[in-house]
């Protein structure tokens, strides 16, 4: 009887593996590695969708090199050592072309040695911290000269801001951020007393002493704004006590980097109107393709009143991108597909062009919008034409010289002066 | 009019119409040029549009008031047909109800999408609220007043000035009164006069405002050279003075403020600890879903506020009664089906709690999505009291704090003064003693769980006002609960109460210093410590029953 049973069992094995293997002749495998559950889902499970409903679009134009797609979706759980599991498992055992994936920086940096040493590709669509640039990575979200330095250059020459709050969540990103502000602030001759920088926990609710202090730095008399990296859920408690504590956007307006369109859908907006936030995307710009897509992703998610936000753009750039290298390479061979990215152009959601840079980032406008009653954007600047990405910081000192070129330097961590290449050095 | 003449009568009448065709004859050109001011709003950028606010205030048009207001209140728009700007009523009707911004009268309606907004941004916002403080200073409200003289404050300039000089003379209400008297004040500070600079430093040193003490700190300042840049040392000693006085009370107010911070924190606490006072305290059953069933709480308030729409403050008020009942009956649902069979087994009891939260996490996870829900706050719990311009107290705070106590003081007559209190008490202290004495211990368990976990649904109705509602609510306040009642003493609500508090002053007296993490970890490791020297916590159960524990 056991006996019987284990050849039973090897029977279904076989069957499963040989189906495998037919299934992967006429399929071109793209895995997803985004959490869906856990403290991220609420952000990351729109993306997952996004990226269906891309595949789904290429499938019905008759899918790719004469190949339907196919996603494989795993669920990471907000969970960042198991990301790098997830991430071996896509690559070494489900052996995919391509990987859709993360949001936190933590999450990257966990993936990176595995992308790294199975040779694989990611597609990392979320305003980050820049200083890295790897040969596996291509980055199709904002680095902090497509985000970060725009808005302050902004509220420094437009609104006239001269005292600066500085306040983020307690982890990678908003500590290399607004590290990096707070050289670009004193290279621009703002006085070291004129900036504060402070850090809370995740998740921060009680946010009285925090407001209070800002309100008390920002009636020294001079403008005053605050430069938020606030992450997730905590924003809602902050600005609430913001408008408790009767801190309008007309005195102190905050520009926030991490809340969207997604993140204000969960929240009572009226205290937040007038406040500021900086994307490459804002769901409000009419334009014909920008139309094409929201009604796209009504239609897919079956949910007429769901938002589009930044990082889902950045997908669709990312998964165009991807598409027109493979058609270009005439394979999905990471290496092959790597040569062919940079150079390429795709349009963008809201006008413009997206190219691929050789440092593996993109170009991107730049727009500040301001909040309105509905939980929508009033955009107020924009940057003329786009902005190239900058994986590494002008302002720091211990990265200006440094150069990250994947074309002719084959290196994304190249020293100019001492002319070496370490770090991601690739050959 | 009798006394005149019938010839000069006539005459009298004719002036009179002249003068009228004249008025007319003027009207309607300053009616052109609002018009076509108001035309070039359509396309006008930001910094043209304040030129244009600008010129449209001093038209003196009759309907620039109302106009100007609803540019402010983001209802002015344009027909996309014939490019003429209209004003609406209400922003929300759809169609929408247009209104004439000449004749100030019904203009039909049209839909939405036919319509542009004529948009405004931060610094646009600004200037109009400005020009409308003119306005303002005619309303009968005096605290449309106070907003309008403090909106003029914040640029005086020689026609805001003669304005304010003007008000002051005719106005009753004395703290509008002393705010034109700082603003004349920092006025003349810049006049040269001696005697009127000193008076207006004396005026000002009686304010606590941040702005006066600026404004005073700039007469200290010193030019690169080092020489004073103020001139005359009589002012300039005054103005020390004054600065140091000032300086002294803005400390002294931002030390209530902080105290009061420190109870506010304290009370939130102190509500999510009574119930697993109760529950963790009375019983001795460690609920790790405590947390859980505040979260369940907090989703009542939303479920409430959703199927009342348009009575956002009653719902609130609603909400308590329905979270105490959702919760409390999940307690006793908890306690019969699974509670009951693991008393006296405390690590089964934690696991097994500790699972339920899962389930009840899972279950609003799939109910109401991942995604956190908006509880609207009640316009009479946003906004905050102010007492002086130092010191002012947020609404929702202090209804929070009021809230504890009220809850507090209920559970302590129920305790104390009911007779299921008498018998959860009993139970308490002599199980089997109680059991000989007729009460039906299980039915007083059930009970006592029902609640403790009632009252974690009403801390979780507070919640819903100061926090995100979302599955993960409970998490994040289940350790600072369990904190509050170890500290506190277990089985004290006494205890729970101080406790509570003293955590929450103490945590905010550090955070200005440390930051909201070190604060944090300092309270942990003090506790920590105390608990070392204390085992049993502020307040420890004494006599015979506290043996058996």
């Amino acid at each position: 009887m056991k006996h019987r049973m284990m050849l039973m069992a090897c029977l279904l094995l076989a069957g499963m593996a040989s189906s495998r293997v037919a299934t992967a002749q006429d399929t071109i495998k793209v895995g997803v590695l985004h959490s869906l559950s856990g403290t991220m889902a609420i952000s990351e499970t729109t993306l997952k969708d996004t990226i269906l409903m891309m595949i789904d679009e290429q499938n019905k134009k008759g899918g790719l090199l004469g190949k339907k797609l196919q996603a494989v979706v795993v669920d990471p759980a907000s969970d960042w050592p198991l990301f790098a599991e997830k991430a071996a498992q896509l690559l070494e055992k489900d052996k995919v072309a391509v990987v859709f994936g993360c949001w936190t920086s933590v999450s990257r940096k966990s993936v990176l040695p595995v992308f790294e040493k199975d040779n694989g590709l990611l597609f990392y669509p979320v305003q980050y911290e820049g200083e890295e640039s790897s040969k596996n990575v291509i980055y199709t979200g904002a680095a902090p000269n497509q985000q970060a330095i725009p808005a302050v250059d902004y509220l420094m020459k437009e609104v006239g801001v001269k005292r600066w709050v500085l306040e983020g969540t307690d982890y990678v990103y908003p500590r290399t951020t607004n590290k990096i502000l707070e050289a670009y602030l004193l290279a621009k001759g703002v006085k070291a007393e004129d900036i504060t920088i402070n850090y809370t926990p995740f998740g921060h609710s009680d946010w009285q002493t925090r407001v209070a202090a800002i309100k008390k730095f920002g009636s020294a008399g001079k403008k005053t704004a605050v430069v938020s990296t606030i992450n997730g859920d905590a924003n809602v408690p902050f600005y609430k006590e913001l408008g408790n504590q009767k801190i309008s956007a007309e005195d102190i307006p905050v520009v926030a980097f991490s809340v969207g369109e997604e993140e204000l859908s969960g929240l009572d907006t009226k205290p937040l109107v007038g406040h500021l936030a900086a994307w490459n995307y804002f769901e409000s710009l009419s334009t014909p393709a920008n139309k094409a897509f929201i009604d796209q992703w009504h239609t897919f998610i079956k949910k007429p009143k769901r938002t589009t936000n930044d990082p889902m753009e950045a997908h669709y750039i990312g998964f165009n991108l991807w598409v027109k290298a493979v058609q270009k390479a005439g394979t999905t061979d990471v290496e092959k597909v790597l040569a062919a990215l940079p150079g390429l152009e795709t349009p963008n959601l809201t006008g413009g062009i997206a190219r691929m840079l050789p440092n593996h980032h993109i170009t991107k406008p730049v727009y500040i919008g301001e909040v309105k009653a509905d939980g929508q954007f009033n955009v107020v600047w924009k940057s003329t034409g786009t902005v190239p990405g900058d994986a590494w910081s002008d302002y720091l000192p211990a990265s200006k010289d440094i150069d990250a070129d994947w074309v002719t330097l084959k290196c994304g961590n190249y020293n100019k002066v001492t002319k070496k290449c370490s770090g991601q050095n690739y050959k | 009019m009798k006394l005149l003449p019938s010839g000069g009568r006539r005459l009298f009448v004719l002036l009179l119409a002249l003068w009228g065709v004249g008025t007319v004859h003027a009207q309607s050109s300053n009616d052109t040029s609002f018009l076509s001011m108001l035309g070039d709003l359509r396309e006008a950028t930001y910094s043209d549009k304040e030129d244009i606010v600008e010129r449209l205030s001093q038209t003196g048009h009759p309907s620039v008031r109302l106009v100007l207001t609803a540019f402010l209140e983001d209802r002015l728009y344009f027909r996309n047909g014939d490019q003429k700007v209209f004003f609406v009523k209400s922003a929300e009707a759809e169609p929408l109800n247009l209104i004439d911004p000449l004749s100030l009268k019904d203009a039909g309606s049209a839909p939405e999408d036919s319509l542009t907004k004529i948009g405004t941004n931060n610094g646009l916002r600004r200037a109009l609220r400005t020009t409308l403080a003119h306005f303002g200073l005619s309303s009968p409200d005096a605290a449309a007043r106070l907003d309008a003289v403090r909106d003029m404050l914040r640029s005086l300039d020689d026609a805001t000035v003669a304005l304010l000089r003007e008000q002051i003379g005719v106005e009753t209400n004395s703290r509008v009164k002393k705010e034109i008297a700082k603003g004349l004040a920092l006025a003349a500070l810049d006049g040269s006069d001696t005697k009127e600079r000193l008076d207006a430093v004396a005026t000002l040193s009686q304010s606590v405002s941040q702005d006066a003490r600026n404004r005073l700190a700039l007469l200290l300042d010193k030019s690169p050279e080092g020489n004073f840049v103020e001139g005359d040392e009589k002012v300039r000693r005054a103005a020390a003075t004054a600065v140091a006085t000032i300086d002294q009370w803005r400390t002294f107010y931002s030390g209530i403020e902080t105290l009061f911070f420190g109870l506010s924190l304290g009370s939130v606490l102190v509500l999510i600890a009574i119930g697993l006072a109760i529950t963790f305290g009375v019983m001795g059953v460690i609920n790790m879903a405590h947390g859980e069933l505040m979260m369940l709480g907090a989703y009542t308030t939303y479920v409430v506020q959703v199927a009342m729409p348009g009575h956002i403050g009653v719902s609130i008020l609603a909400a308590i009664p329905s979270a105490f009942i959702v919760a409390g009956l999940t307690g006793v649902l908890l306690e019969r089906t699974i509670i009951r069979f693991l008393y006296g087994r405390p690590l089964e009891t934690l696991l097994a709690t500790f699972g339920v939260s899962l389930i009840l996490q899972q279950c609003v996870r799939s109910i109401f999505s991942a995604l956190n829900r908006s509880v609207v706050t009640p316009e009479w719990m946003s906004g905050s009291l102010q007492l002086n311009d130092a010191l002012a107290i947020t609404y929702n705070r202090l209804y929070i704090v009021i809230f504890t106590l009220i809850v507090f003081a209920i559970i302590l007559v129920v305790l104390k003064r009911t007779r299921i209190g008498l018998d959860i008490r009993a139970v308490s202290q002599n199980r089997a003693m109680a059991k000989a004495m007729g009460i039906r211990t299980e039915w007083v368990d059930a009970m006592t769980f029902g609640l403790g976990s009632g009252i974690a649904g009403v801390a979780g109705v507070a919640l819903s006002q100061l926090t995100n509602v979302g599955p993960n609510l409970g998490q994040s306040y289940i350790i600072d609960s369990f904190m509050v009642v170890v500290f506190g003493g277990v089985g004290n609500l006494w205890g729970a109460l101080i406790g509570g508090m003293l955590m929450g002053i103490v945590n905010k007296l550090l955070e200005p210093y440390s930051g909201a993490v070190l604060a944090k970890i300092f309270v942990l490791v003090a506790l920590i410590l105390f608990i070392q020297i204390r085992p049993r916590g502020l307040f420890p159960q004494t006599g015979r029953s506290a043996e058996d524990k």
